[in-house]
């Protein structure tokens, strides 16, 4: 038996297939996770995130003690509720999570890092904050957190939570979030849609869920979860990249902010060496002109060498396979290569990232793919 | 709980098997098959005419989260194969038993199907499968 949300009993009552997901039992869907999918891109879904690891930093050094953890600045947070996607590395530069970091005010951010590196993750940084003097860092275990996503997400909310989200919540722009009493609601999520994520009490989840349900949310699982990001071009800590993979080999090279010069931020000084010998890989995305289904680990030959598939999948929207691939940083945008699927080579063309965004297919902009 | 006709014949890798009037056996997978893989989204059945042995793959499916190789029941020669699944492998989910089937076989020995698992034989083994 695994970790269990405050929504675990919701999932099971709706007759969801409950599998573990970093030692959590989490819904992978309601029924049909195709279906699921559909419903993100042209209605709205929810998911329940609860799982992932809400960590509230408080202390007068903790702006400072942020611009050393993270690869990402801080220091660019300068309205309240503003948000920051960044990597948290290691002295080799080595991605060590992926979290989305929300100023609250000049002693309080909030993080939000992943659910399977919840141990991990705090233990490196109540490790490197042992240094720091007046940053304390807690748990969230008494929040859940509720992903709505999709073109009428945000009209569901309203319609569910209070119109008068509309005036807070509703003037949002991408990125930023408003804290209204108990509830923290972001601009935010991992689906490349519209849409909130809502952090409130975990003991206020259930009935939030069940009123979202209500109002025309479509409960949706880890399957779907994990194809509409695939779709919307989003890394996947552990897949995508891992303590072995810097943000440069991942795609994550706009989340590094190298300037100032002189913020000394955990693993600097190997991403600096990186960038001065040459990144020799990148990520990029995948299209499957052959038949079959595109899977992490196989193999990818291109022109300019053998790279390898860490995320594939059947993206539903564009009724055809995708992945994305880590490949020598030579191969070209648009270019040709073959995936070794199952012992039998299959065509496929190297595209850019994301490949559906807003509901949209992103393809025609990679060119002759129709 | 998931489906399994009495009529039919089973596998252990989770396919079923009709014997049809004119001696040859239809197969598809089973309900519980389709229900762990979750949403089929592609099907690659072997053409009409292939030998196929008794237990070695001769197909594939594929759900939206992982590959399923489909093994040959029976030994014998692909008599057909349900193109209609190419365009909608969705209808073994809908329907395994009857147009979501995937290949018939004419077997070269008949004795083969005395092998096969029956209805409770099969439930017993998904049980089994669960714990």
């Amino acid at each position: 038996m695994g970790l269990k949300t405050p929504l675990y009993d919701a999932h099971v009552k709706l007759g969801a297939r409950m599998v573990d997901f970093g030692g959590w039992d989490m819904p992978l869907h309601y029924g049909s996770q195709i279906e699921e999918h559909h419903a993100v891109r042209r209605g709205s879904g929810m998911f329940d995130v609860s799982h992932m690891n809400v960590m509230d930093l408080k202390g007068a050094a903790t702006r400072d003690f942020l611009r050393l953890l993270l690869a990402n600045d801080v220091a660019k947070l300068k309205t309240q509720g503003k948000a920051l996607y960044t990597c948290m590395l290691n002295a080799n530069g080595g991605v060590v999570d992926d979290l989305i970091v929300y100023y609250l005010d000049d002693r309080w951010y909030r993080i939000v890092a992943n659910a399977a590196t919840r141990e991990q993750d705090m233990a490196w940084i109540q490790n490197a904050a042992r240094e720091f003097g007046d940053v304390k860092v807690t748990q969230r275990d008494d929040l859940a957190m509720i992903a709505v996503q999709g073109p009428n997400a945000k009209k569901l909310v309203y319609r569910a939570l209070g119109e008068s989200l509309r005036e807070t919540a509703g003037a949002l722009k991408p990125f930023h979030s408003v804290s209204i009493g108990e509830l923290f609601v972001a601009a935010t999520g991992y689906t490349g849609e519209d849409g909130f994520e809502i952090v409130l009490p975990a003991t206020a989840a259930p009935f939030t869920w069940l009123t979202l349900h209500v109002a025309g949310v479509r409960p949706a699982g880890l399957g779907a979860r994990d194809t509409v990001r695939l779709e919307a071009g989003m890394n996947l800590y552990g897949q995508d990249m891992d303590e072995n993979t810097t943000p440069l080999e991942s795609g994550l090279a706009w989340t590094v902010a190298f300037e100032p010069s002189d913020r000394g931020f955990i693993g600097r000084e190997a991403l600096e060496k990186q960038r001065a010998a040459g990144v020799p890989r990148k990520l990029v995305g995948l299209v499957l002109e052959g038949k079959g289904v595109l899977r992490n680990h196989q193999k990818v030959f291109c022109a300019a060498g053998e790279g390898e598939i860490t995320s594939g999948s059947f993206a539903p929207t564009l009724e055809r396979s995708i992945a994305l691939a880590r490949v020598p940083v030579a191969v070209e945008m648009g270019s040709r290569c073959d995936v070794d699927l199952r012992g039998r080579r299959e065509p496929a063309r190297v595209v850019q990232t994301p490949f559906v965004r807003n509901g949209k297919s992103c393809l025609a902009r990679a060119g002759d793919i129709e | 709980m998931s489906k399994t006709p009495k009529e039919l014949k089973y596998t252990k890798s989770h396919e079923w098997v009709r014997p049809e009037k004119d001696g040859t056996v239809t197969v598809g997978i089973t309900d519980h098959a389709q229900e762990s893989m979750g949403d089929l989204v592609y099907v690659e059945l072997p053409q009409k005419g292939a030998k196929v042995a008794a237990g070695k793959e001769c197909g594939v499916v594929e759900s939206v989260k992982a590959a399923s190789d489909i093994y040959a029941p029976v030994s014998g020669e692909i008599v057909a194969a349900n193109g209609a699944l190419a365009d909608a492998p969705e209808t073994a989910n809908k329907d395994p038993y009857g147009a979501g089937w995937m290949f018939s076989i004419k077997p070269a020995n008949q004795g083969e199907l005395n092998a096969l698992l029956d209805a409770a034989a099969y439930e017993a083994l998904v049980a089994s499968e669960k714990h």
